[in-house]
């Protein structure tokens, strides 16, 4: 058993918001020293974001920041000061692996481009977020995932045929760049150990997109056809979609893809006479016979509440799931199962629901502690693991270098 | 960057980006497919609509980079050659039903026998455990279980997915991550481990801070149509132009202050902003207190701007000023992207026994060291690297092989 798979590798974040955090993330979760370098002169946003701990903002109080940071070491320390360059060059001499997501050209603003970086440590892995990567025309264009995912594409697939897109929650575009910069690292870790080089990796988040969309694309390359958004249907299955159920907005999916699958959902819903009409007797008819077969579909499951009707469905093999709202998440019976939304404890915001990965490891296992506070981990960082003297630690807090 | 490693991918499209990835940062990818073809390439769409195996574009675009053998898993003898290919491979993917390698003797713990080495990634729609873990997932099913469907779409009709499958995408993208996290810890240790992934906490991952607002504050968070969820204001995301539609919100301050600036600017250039818009303090902004009154005055206005303009037109002069906005694409407008092109992100691929040659997406990544290894790679054929693999690495007989064809084994 392998506790912490990252135990002695160093990483040294110069992040903000989602993409740079979230990759730092997957570190903290399994043993590394992971340092989010900040400045409450100049804090990250998120910090600031809701829902604040009992409705109170303040920097150490936003939970979402919180959410994103678990495992984390925080440092402060103000980049714009002269003296600030002695501090990162001794961070970047103790530190494995640098990642960063601000706009192209402020790390070299600040004396970190990679060649800088890799003059003080030779063998540094940079990896580099941004919006649309390091080089090219529109590379220092700032964006965030809400206007991004628009130009990849997720956008106009969202929402109804008759109607205009619907925004993506949040920004699928945002999900992408985290795990595959986590992956390049790793691998960029291994490549080390394997040659002793290091490396700087360029991630653009519309190109860590685009991929995931890639027979979308190549049936317009190919085919010359633009497909749009459906609303909930599918070309190869009907009934597909949400069928409202009893209660206050509550709603389950429903798929049947095979004419099997079709079988066992009529048997479900008690095999009405309406199912045994030719109109629906084969999944070319219920696609020709699509808003007449939801109605009725939705008549059955309008008696039902949706947890009803997901057990049904899958006890008889046709998939089917309820849209769960938030509420439900966090009491979904597999999810909690899993201790997918673990409770951590934080010294301002209180306990509060942090988020597990995607993955359970049979022999190493994930560690998920709360996320610091703003410069908590000053002396720990900047004393023991710099090796900073007393003297000089307090000399460049009161020169206002160290925050 | 993997070049060292081998893995083994028995997935079909549910765990078929987890090999993808881990192709393109260099490792030795053999997609392990039943007689016949995978049911991955079953997968549209097809080129020209011809529904046939070596003609799936789904197929093509995940499987880039790969090699292909057949093996008949289930029968005796392909056991043994799925054995002998697990004692020289590092990694196994697979996303059959929970509990399915392990009935037919091919689990985990009979793999680790053979090579405590190995590392089993398994791929599924909820996890190896738990109540769900037989439930059917096919990708509405994921993204509603996930709390994600519920956020998305008007709020007068039902929640929708997006019209295009992400779940499994993102499973096996996450799966690639426990999978390179497993795979450091065997240079450790010199042991595997079994990597279970779900594809519900995967998706689940989609709905940001969504869960903390009922944490935190018993708030359900609704879905908004063309605005922004979640927030105190109303704000639209989603705007209608001359000639489509394009994003952009208001978010004032620190994050949106300079942008939405900037666009007044451009707006009173061309003789469009009210005195109230040029009146608005945006640095100062604040979209938990502004009353939602100056915010619809505001978007009013911006509207206006944005229907008098082509998608192209607003494009162009975001890129100019710096402003948060983009234009609402398809594959056809993407394709002709400046940024894109001036970093050769497409890839021209040969598709000789089809007689074309298709443009692709490219590598995710660009590297100071190493080259994304499958550029201008096509997927395989069906089999196509059986003799390499079953004649060269296990040094099978032309005649061994010609039997295990005849009994359907390969």
């Amino acid at each position: 058993m392998l506790e912490s798979v990252f135990k002695g590798i160093n990483i040294a974040e110069f992040t903000i918001f989602g993409l740079g955090p979230v990759t730092g993330k997957f570190f903290s979760h399994y043993g590394a020293t992971v340092v989010r370098v900040e400045s409450a002169l100049r804090p990250d946003p998120t910090r600031m974001w809701p829902p604040y701990a009992k409705g109170k903002p303040g920097l150490n109080r936003g939970t979402f920041w919180a959410h994103l940071n678990t495992g984390k070491h925080s440092v402060g320390l103000n980049l714009k000061h002269t003296k600030a360059a002695s501090v990162t060059r001794r961070l970047v001499e103790w530190c494995d692996i640098v990642i960063e997501n601000f706009t192209p050209g402020i790390m070299e603003s600040w004396g970190l481009g990679y060649e800088e970086l890799k003059k003080i440590k030779p063998d540094i892995i940079l990896i580099r977020i941004s919006n649309l990567g390091h080089t090219g025309p529109h590379s220092r264009q700032r964006g965030t995932g809400s206007t991004l995912q628009g130009l990849a594409g997720f956008t106009n697939l969202t929402g109804w045929p008759d109607r205009a897109p619907a925004f993506p929650y949040g920004a699928i575009s945002d999900q992408y760049p985290p795990p595959l910069a986590a992956a390049c690292v790793i691998a960029a870790l291994l490549y080390r150990r394997r040659t002793g080089e290091g490396q700087y990796i360029d991630l653009s988040q519309l190109e860590c997109s685009i991929p995931f969309l890639g027979p979308h694309i190549l049936d317009y390359v190919v085919n010359g056809r633009i497909s749009t958004r459906m609303g909930n249907r599918s070309s190869c299955a009907a009934p597909h979609g949400a069928y409202r159920c009893k209660g206050d907005d509550r709603w389950c999916t429903i798929a049947v893809f095979t004419e099997q699958e079709w079988g066992n959902f009529c048997q479900v819903i008690a095999n009405p006479p309406w199912t045994k009409e030719p109109r629906f007797s084969s999944l070319r008819k219920r696609k020709e016979n699509e808003d007449e077969l939801d109605k009725l579909v939705e008549e059955w499951t309008l008696t039902k509440s949706a947890e009803e009707v997901m057990t049904l469905m899958q006890a008889a093999g046709v998939a089917a799931g309820v849209v769960e709202n938030t509420e439900d998440m966090l009491s979904d019976s597999q999810l909690t199962h899993r201790d997918h939304f673990p409770k951590v404890n934080h010294p301002e915001i209180g306990t509060y629901v942090a988020r597990n990965d995607a993955f359970r490891l049979s022999r190493t296992r994930g560690d998920i502690k709360r996320a610091p506070c703003l410069g908590e981990d000053n002396e720990l960082i900047y004393r023991e693991q710099l090796g900073m003297s007393e003297e000089e630690y307090v000399n460049l807090i009161l020169e206002g270098v160290l925050e | 960057m993997l070049s060292t490693y081998r893995v083994l991918d028995l997935s079909d499209e549910k765990g078929t980006v987890c090999g993808q990835i881990l192709a393109q940062l260099g490792a030795d990818v053999i997609k392990i497919e039943a007689p016949g073809g995978s049911s991955e390439r079953s997968k549209g769409p097809f080129v020209s609509d011809i529904c046939h195996p070596e003609r799936s574009l789904f197929w093509f675009v995940f499987n880039r980079g790969k090699k292909s053998v057949t093996l008949h898993l289930e029968s005796e003898k392909g056991k043994e050659i799925f054995k002998r290919l697990v004692r020289n491979a590092n990694i196994v993917v697979e996303s059959f039903s929970p509990g399915y390698l392990d009935s037919i003797g091919l689990g985990y713990s009979a793999l680790r026998e053979i090579n405590p080495r190995i590392i089993v990634v398994s791929i599924s729609p909820f996890g190896q455990t738990g109540p769900y873990k037989d439930y059917k997932g096919p990708d509405i099913v994921i993204e509603a279980l996930s709390g994600y469907m519920y956020l998305c779409g008007d709020p007068d009709r039902a929640p929708v997915r997006v019209s295009y499958p992400l779940a499994y995408g993102y499973a096996g993208t996450q799966g690639a991550v426990g999978c390179l996290i497993a795979l450091f810890a065997q240079e450790i240790t010199g042991e595997g481990q079994h990597v279970d992934v779900s594809a519900q906490e995967a998706m689940s991952e989609f709905t940001l801070m969504a869960p903390l607002f009922w944490d935190k504050l018993g708030k359900i968070n609704m879905r908004s149509g063309q605005f922004r969820g979640g927030t105190s204001r109303r704000t639209r995301d989603v705007w209608q132009c001359k000639d489509g539609w394009v994003a952009f919100g208001i978010y004032g301050g620190q994050l949106g202050g300079r942008v939405n600036k900037e666009l007044v600017m451009w707006m009173d250039s061309e003789g469009l902003a009210d005195e109230f818009l040029k009146s608005v303090d945006w640095e100062r902004l604040d979209m938990a207190t502004v009353p939602q009154e100056d915010i619809d005055k505001i978007e009013k206005a911006t509207g206006d701007f944005f229907m008098m303009h082509t998608m192209a037109e607003l494009y162009e002069g975001a890129i100019k000023r710096g402003v948060n906005l983009c234009p609402i694409w398809n594959p056809r407008e993407l394709l002709g992207s400046v940024q894109l092109g001036a970093r050769d992100f497409w890839v021209q691929v040969k598709h000789a026994e089809l007689g074309i040659s298709i443009t692709y997406p490219g590598s995710f990544f660009k590297s100071s060291a190493v080259f994304p290894s499958q550029a201008g790679e096509r997927a395989p054929l069906i089999s196509e690297h059986n003799n390499e693999i079953y004649e060269g690495e296990l040094g099978m007989s032309v005649l061994e092989l010609s039997q295990l064809k005849e009994k359907g084994i390969i």
